[in-house]
């Protein structure tokens, strides 16, 4: 099975971990990533402005590749996956913004929302299943107490996102049971840790990471794991440090024994 | 050929305010076979009878045209009208220039052509109208109430105190309803068992009331006045005519595990059971799936025990059937799942709960023996917050559009409950707004806020965190301080809104009672009828119909019962006489007409027919009238074109929309 990969910018410079671990994973698993070509930033938040389109044009052309290639979209980082999801929902459902996007790409088959946009975790979940996972694991991590961080973005607006409830979500500790970890259910893994005010506003970042990382140190998680770029920056370097903080990624590589071959790449 | 009058209403400025009424009677007198036409401020008033009346006697009218407002308003007042005047009532048809016209549009001279255009055809109509009579059908002398909580039980009394017998259908083991499982009620904080027990007793005791519990409606066939019902009884396992009610089968149940559905699961309960000490009839049931015995084959202990020998394992279901001229629905409701909220942690945390579990943790009878304490270590709560609307007054898709009515007062009831019996618990309380309207109800919550210092917060919370420590974290908002709060608590209780209980929708269905978007059964008008169902011979009592407290169903109730009441008071109904009726000349038995009959009014024939002189055996259609309800699914199936409805028949209906397209 083949999918269209984009990474973002961030897996090319300070989460390339991120980005190997997945990539390896992937062969372990059975599938392939196949980056699409000439991909630009997506610009990393979420462009609310309904009356300029440019800054959503980049989402389009990797969602229109995507479409001429007949492949579905895979995304990794949390803010990419969550721009280009809302982009592509706008080009299904906006009359307007498709209408001008496509008049400015003149495109020989006008986009309109036709690619399936697939978090890597929603492939695990969706495609590969967790139970078929589980049998591919040959280092189960068995006895680590892991608290998922989801953060805002794969969540929220979940009517759109679609990727879990973004109340009580449960993506991430079915993924920590199928590489044998155990999860540690913590209530601020879906809040949001302050990654986009970190320059602006220390002092409430620092807060908001802190409770996010304390919540989850005190109920007797080891480790954070999340899918997130920024908010791996961030809880690093805001929370408390009580605990580490990894990529799902990694865990995923050494549970299916390709860590040190992802980290060779 | 008919002589028709036109009579065309202004309904004040209604009709006349966007229709130019003038110009419908000018258009309406050119029509085929209209003699007379004209308008008046208020046809349904004594004086416009008066002059449909004189116009009949004058005129030598043989058919009426009104255009004024829905027939649903006032058909009735109009047919009679020309009745007393010597016109048959069928002659009398109804444009509905109001609701179908004037109030939904704005230009006048639209407005004016469509009036015309449903005046057209409502005369084309008349001119093909034929004097119809209606039959007469029995009334059974006995009326059905499903549900036996409080709404139940108030109808059916009021019913057998007229002198009619009265069933009562229950679906649990006991009557009482949700009201038995609250502890004390608003405003008096009387003890709700105080209060409803002796109702049960004296429905129970009711020379005229027979009670089903653990039963339910499985079907339902006929119509106003002569229904006929399945009620499946099922097995209770327990012989209910040699139980002494001991109690003793209940003790010694070694399956305990049983969650307790009248504690809301907070605690077990044996496999055979009665749902509480007072429940009506005292007789336990057993619960199947949590017997031992019915699991295993082995234990049969209460069967040993039990010194009556009331115990049978081989009991079965039972299938009764009864006829009933009225039915009422008392279906009652249930409190929302909570799913779709995990913001408050409900399923997280066992300190947070329902105010309806509060209500049984606040019993001597309930889990705590009526303690106040947390549910996970057993410790009394020092801070409590209460949170409004959990699911009420929703504008996204997770929750209920509507106000639930009863929280902002039962929660004003505990929280003054609580600082009364633990002075030293602070009790919070987040809200939308304070809603009490009612008697005495207002005081009521400024009691709780002035002399029990309750601390109520105009806000929301957003999330319910439970710390390592075993606290809760509340995080909210003051609206009037604009202010963010972060407040520590022990307990959290949450106002679930209340839906109509599941089992409404099967029961609606059966009874082709029509229900709403939210399940709420719909009242025959929202204003005026509001007891009453749409369908003939169908009541509303309590919550089914719409969110209630207590007295409010009492009410209703009681308002249910009059109008059952009424109907059972007459021997003979008249049947509506536009019904099917089948061509024998036409009628080619194939059948298909009683395969979509709803109501089973159609069987076939073996009949000498005289075919334009070719005489010979055929099956044909024979149509009930005392079954037919006049749907009309019939008419549309007939292959044929045998099959017709009196008073709405293909030539009628096709001479009106060819009025319509001319």
């Amino acid at each position: 099975m083949k999918y269209s990969y984009y990474p973002g910018c961030t897996l090319k410079t300070k989460a390339k971990d991120l980005d190997a671990y997945a990539r390896a994973s992937a062969r372990a698993l059975g599938f392939e990533l196949e980056e699409i070509e000439n991909w630009q930033c997506c610009g990393g938040v979420y462009p609310l402005g309904s009356d300029e389109i440019a800054t959503k044009l980049s989402s389009v052309r990797a969602l229109n590749e995507a479409k001429e290639k007949g492949q579905d979209l895979v995304t990794l980082c949390s803010a990419c996956h969550h721009v280009i999801k809302r982009v592509n929902d706008d080009m299904k459902n906006v009359e307007d913004i498709r209408t001008r996007a496509n008049n400015y790409m003149q495109l020989d088959e006008p986009y309109a929302g036709e690619t399936t946009v697939l978090h890597f975790l929603e492939v695990l979940r969706d495609r590969v299943g967790f139970d078929e996972l589980k049998k591919k694991v040959v280092n189960p991590l068995t006895g680590r107490k892991i608290g998922a961080y989801y953060g805002c973005l794969l969540l929220r607006p979940s009517g759109l996102l679609e990727f879990d409830n973004p109340e009580n979500p449960t993506i991430i500790e079915d993924f920590i049971r199928a590489i044998g970890a155990t999860p540690v259910v913590y209530p601020y893994r879906n809040e949001c840790c302050g990654g986009y005010i970190s320059l602006k506003e220390k002092d409430m970042t620092k807060r908001m990471s802190t409770t996010v990382m304390d919540s989850a140190a005190g109920l007797g998680a080891e480790m954070l794991i999340t899918a997130c770029p920024l908010c791996m920056y961030n809880l690093k370097k805001s929370g408390s440090g009580k605990i580490p903080v990894y990529y799902f990624t990694e865990l995923l590589a050494e549970a299916l024994g390709v860590k040190e071959e992802a980290a060779k790449a | 050929m008919q002589r028709i009058g036109v009579f065309v209403c202004h309904c004040g400025s209604n009709i006349a305010a966007t229709v130019d009424v003038k110009k419908v009677v000018e258009m309406a007198r050119l029509e085929p076979g209209v003699v007379h036409a004209e308008d008046y401020q208020y046809m349904c008033s004594e004086v416009g009878q008066a002059k449909i009346a004189a116009a009949i006697h004058e005129k030598h009218l043989t058919g009426v045209v009104v255009c004024s407002c829905s027939p649903r308003m006032h058909e009735a007042t109009f047919r009679k009208a020309a009745e007393k005047a010597g016109l048959n009532p069928y002659m009398v048809e109804i444009a509905n220039i109001r609701e179908h016209c004037s109030w939904i549009h704005k230009n006048i001279e639209e407005a004016t052509e469509k009036a015309v255009i449903l005046a057209r055809a409502a005369i084309a109509k008349v001119n093909l109208n034929a004097p119809l009579k209606a039959g007469e059908s029995r009334v059974t002398k006995r009326a059905l109430v499903i549900g036996g909580g409080i709404a139940g039980i108030q109808t059916a009394l009021d019913i057998a105190d007229a002198g009619y017998e009265v069933d009562i259908v229950e679906k649990t083991p006991s009557i009482g309803g949700r009201m038995s499982q609250l502890d004390k009620t608003f405003p008096t904080l009387d003890c709700s068992a105080c209060i409803l027990t002796p109702k049960m007793v004296e429905a129970s005791a009711h020379e005229k009331i027979n009670i089903y519990t653990y039963s339910e409606v499985e079907k339902v066939t006929g119509f106003v006045g002569d229904f006929t019902v399945d009620i499946r009884k099922k097995a209770r396992s327990v012989d209910m005519t040699k139980c002494t009610g001991c109690g003793v089968c209940q003790e010694k149940c070694p399956s305990k595990k049983a969650p307790s559905e009248f504690n809301r699961g907070l605690n077990n309960r044996s496999a055979i059971y009665t749902p509480f000490a007072q429940a009506i009839p005292n007789v336990p049931v057993i619960d199947r799936e949590h017997c031992i015995k019915f699991k295993t084959g082995k234990c049969g202990l209460c069967e040993k025990v039990c010194q009556a020998g009331a115990i049978d394992y081989t009991q079965k279901d039972e299938i009764i059937t009864e006829k009933y001229g009225a039915i009422v629905v008392a279906t009652g409701f249930d409190t929302i799942k909570l799913d779709k909220y995990d913001e408050y942690a409900y399923s997280q945390s066992k300190d947070v709960i329902t105010s309806l579990e509060l209500e049984r943790i606040m019993n001597a009878a309930g889990p705590t023996k009526g303690h106040l304490e947390r549910l996970s270590d057993g410790k009394p709560p020092k801070n409590m917050v209460f949170i409004q609307c959990v699911g009420s007054r929703c504008s996204d898709n997770r929750g209920k559009s509507y106000c639930s009515k009863i929280c902002c007062m039962y929660t004003a009831k505990h929280a003054m409950l609580i600082r009364d019996k633990y002075p030293d618990v602070n009790v919070t309380v987040f809200y939308i707004d304070v809603r009490t309207p009612g008697k005495n109800f207002d005081e009521f919550y400024r009691r709780a806020v002035e002399d029990y210092g309750v601390n109520y917060i105009k806000g929301q919370v957003g999330k319910v965190a439970p710390q390592p420590n075993g606290q809760l974290l509340v995080q909210g908002v003051d609206l009037i301080d604009n202010k963010q709060i972060l407040m520590e608590a022990d307990m959290v209780v949450l106002a679930t809104a209340i839906e109509p209980d599941p089992s409404v929708r099967k029961i609606a269905t059966m009874l082709t009672a029509s229900i709403d978007t939210n399940n709420f059964l719909t009242e025959a008008h929202a204003k005026l009828r509001p007891v009453e169902s749409p369908t003939a011979g169908v009541f509303l009592s309590g919550v089914c119909q719409g969110p209630k407290d207590i007295p409010e169903t009492v009410a209703q109730a009681g308002a249910a019962a009059v109008k059952a009441i009424g109907l059972l008071a007459k021997d003979k109904l008249m049947t509506n006489p536009c019904t099917a009726k089948s061509d024998e000349l036409l009628c080619n038995g194939c059948s298909q007409c009683a395969n979509v009959c709803p109501y089973g009014a159609i069987s076939y024939e073996t009949k000498l027919i005289n075919d334009h002189g070719i005489r010979e055996e055929r099956r044909v259609a024979v149509v009930n009238n005392a079954l037919c309800q006049g749907c009309g699914a019939c008419t549309v199936t007939c292959p044929s074109g045998a099959m017709d409805l009196q008073g709405f028949s293909n030539r009628q209906i096709l001479a009106e929309v060819d009025a319509i397209c001319r």
